[in-house]
């Protein structure tokens, strides 16, 4: 087992826990997904995972050693971590930025030497972005700046790849591209554990998800027996309808009448003061974001 | 000796020779310069330009046989002296023959030669720690005092001028609150307790208008007539006291801090990208954070100390140097203590000649800096503006 998390808990403040007793594992190759609404605690996993935060309880191993043992460095070395977004200040190019991935392998008081290149080049040869080297990362579109952290968080030559929200502000297709390199990464043998949005997407590539809800883990397996309408509602608080669809050849996910939308139909003439306007929200409550 | 006027064609010269007609900065640099590597020519050769250039004018190649020669036969005299006193008897080793006389002597070794090298190693030293400073607050606003080691210093020198009025306490006692001033700030920080540098900053900005209202306190009890204006000249800047002792005394730890900040210039990259990042990375951010703001804040202390508040330099020079070879700091660095040490000595040298009177720096570098700098915005896009 590449990554083990066991009976984990956090807490910023010592006494809300964030989340606790979690635990699942991941080995060479595999994909984990794991879903739960905004601010349920997935980002806090990860960077407990990352060892930026520390865990209350529990523990977090990576190739059999406890990350709290471990240097930054060490941790760096077989952990690649991709944000989701980059957030650039300053105008460096994308090779300058890959290189950054480096920095695990490289000594304090050192600069990337000529080895350190070829393996920053062999990090966007290896997702196909070679041709951006040399443009700026603030000048990049929301699509290539991910393709560029992914290709950073490969130079670090990580047996773990960890991604938060890879594709939530990506447009249809690149999400899809996004989706395609991470499986390829997998096949590869590295262990993915991604955070995401779209449950579709762990139909598309995942071996197991979990869904984080109030702290705990409510569900963990395979897609087909976790991603179902009870336990999506659970998790979200809205109906969502499974369904595969036969031309697409995939399973997908559709939330079923929205809370309040009123649809294409009210909105066109002959429908305009058509019941769907009147439509109730769900509960009765608010549609307030949660 | 040179008028004014004069000067002001030396300065334009010297802003031609940087850009010109209708090419893009850069461009006009590597062009003459392959590589950009000549850059690291030109405070060498400003440098020997301060020496003869002046009020008092001097011939170049005296100069330059008063440089080399004054240097071995000085060396010469040491050896001799250091010989005698191991064999124990009288060693004499030749020398080589002084054709100058004594003035231009005293004026290029007591007069000219320290203040050449406080410029060089100030405005090198502000330049290099605000650019380390710029990478770790992730921020193309932020100078070398942002967490009021300015303010601290300059309420040292005040009380120094009040209590005393000796230069060695004044400066010790510059430096020393300047160390203060930001130990407190960096306290501040790590009491809240979050890594962030933002609370970093705010403990900068609590010190430093605490420190500014100390400042105001000493003027408001000075003499109007006596210390008041010492501390209002030594807040304004100036090099025009500087000694070859206090070379001594400050060229080690700015020297020092430079070296630290250029070995660790990779690792601001990973700093400027951002905290969690940088964590996410491998780099152990609280130390690094800690060695940035300790080398720095000593390089900056240091050159306050001697040389009182010159503002603009730690801010615009990176920018500048960014311009030139791109937001990498392991080019950055080099290159921002190289066009510090220049622009520094430039606007030295204008200060010291442009009127019969010393003109303090801190006027001098925002009077020349900012026009010098608006002109190169509009000249070249410029990355972190889009």
């Amino acid at each position: 087992m590449i990554l083990n998390v066991n009976n984990a808990s956090f807490s910023y403040d010592g006494i809300t826990k964030q989340f606790e007793d979690i635990s699942f594992s991941l080995g060479r190759g595999e994909i984990l997904s794991l879903l739960g609404r905004n601010g349920t605690g997935k980002s806090t996993l990860i960077k407990c995972i990352l060892s930026i935060l520390r865990l209350q309880g529990g523990k977090v191993e990576i190739g059999g050693r406890r990350v709290a043992d471990m240097r930054p460095e060490e941790i760096a070395q077989q952990v690649g971590y991709v944000p989701q977004t980059h957030h650039a200040v300053f105008p460096f190019t994308a090779l300058d930025f890959v290189l950054m991935g480096r920095a695990p392998h490289i000594a304090t008081f050192a600069v990337p030497k000529e080895e350190d290149y070829e393996k920053a080049e062999a990090a966007f040869a290896r997702i196909g972005i070679t041709p951006l080297r040399e443009k700026c990362i603030s000048e990049m579109s929301g699509g290539e700046s991910q393709m560029v952290m992914i290709a950073r968080a490969l130079a670090q030559e990580p047996s773990l790849l960890i991604l938060d929200e890879p594709t939530s502000h990506l447009d249809i297709g690149n999400q899809t591209k996004t989706m395609a390199t991470i499986d390829r990464l997998a096949a590869d043998g590295i262990a993915i554990l991604m955070c995401t949005h779209f449950p579709d997407h762990a139909f598309l590539v995942s071996h197991t998800v979990a869904i984080l809800e109030k702290g705990r883990l409510i569900a963990q397996g395979r897609a087909e027996d976790v991603i179902t309408k009870e336990n999506l509602r659970e998790a979200y608080g809205v109906d969502i309808c499974v369904h595969y669809i036969e031309e697409a050849g995939r399973t997908v996910c559709i939330p079923i009448s929205p809370c309040g939308c009123r649809g294409r139909e009210a909105t066109t003439p002959a429908n305009r003061h058509g019941a769907m306007i009147a439509s109730p929200l769900a509960e009765g409550e608010t549609n307030g974001f949660r | 000796m040179k008028t004014g006027r004069e000067t002001g064609d030396v300065a334009v010269g010297l802003l031609r020779s940087v850009s010109r007609e209708g090419m893009p900065i850069r461009d006009a640099v590597l062009r003459f310069i392959p590589a950009g590597k000549a850059i690291y020519l030109l405070p060498a050769a400003l440098f020997f330009f301060s020496l003869f250039f002046g009020r008092y004018m001097m011939d170049p190649v005296e100069t330059f046989r008063i440089l080399t020669v004054g240097t071995a036969n000085a060396f010469l005299d040491s050896a001799s002296s250091l010989l005698s006193t191991l064999t124990g008897h009288q060693v004499l080793l030749p020398s080589f023959e002084q054709t100058w006389g004594a003035s231009e002597e005293t004026v290029v070794f007591r007069i000219r030669l320290p203040r050449v090298i406080a410029a060089m190693l100030v405005g090198g030293g502000l330049s290099i720690a605000g650019a380390s400073f710029q990478g770790l607050f992730k921020n193309p606003l932020v100078s070398p005092d942002i967490l009021g080691v300015s303010a601290g210093a300059g309420f040292g020198a005040a009380i120094g001028i009040l209590l005393s009025g000796n230069p060695m306490v004044i400066q010790i006692s510059a430096f020393f609150f300047g160390i203060l001033a930001v130990a407190v700030a960096y306290g501040i920080g790590r009491t809240v307790g979050k890594s962030s540098t933002l609370v970093l900053v705010l403990g900068g900005i609590i010190v430093g208008s605490l420190f500014s209202a100390f400042i105001s306190l000493t003027k408001y009890v000075a003499d109007p007539y006596d210390t008041l204006p010492a501390i209002v000249f030594w807040l304004m800047g100036s090099l025009s006291a500087v000694a070859n002792a206090d070379i001594a005394a400050v060229a080690p730890p700015i020297l020092l801090g430079s070296i630290c900040l250029f070995l660790v210039r990779w690792r601001i990259n990973l700093l400027a990208a951002g905290e969690e990042e940088a964590r996410a990375l491998g780099v152990d951010t609280k130390k690094m954070t800690a060695l940035l703001v300790i080398a720095s804040t000593i390089v900056t202390a240091s050159a306050v100390c001697i040389s009182g508040i010159i503002g603009w330099v730690g801010l615009v020079v990176p920018h500048i140097g960014r311009m030139l070879v791109g937001p990498d700091f392991r080019k950055l660095i080099p290159v921002s203590a190289v066009l510090g040490a220049s622009f520094l000595l430039v606007v030295d040298d204008i200060a010291r000649t442009l009127t019969a009177a010393e003109i303090p720096l801190g006027i001098l570098t925002a009077l020349i800096g900012a026009p010098f700098f608006a002109y190169l915005l509009t000249r070249k896009k410029v990355g972190w503006i889009s």
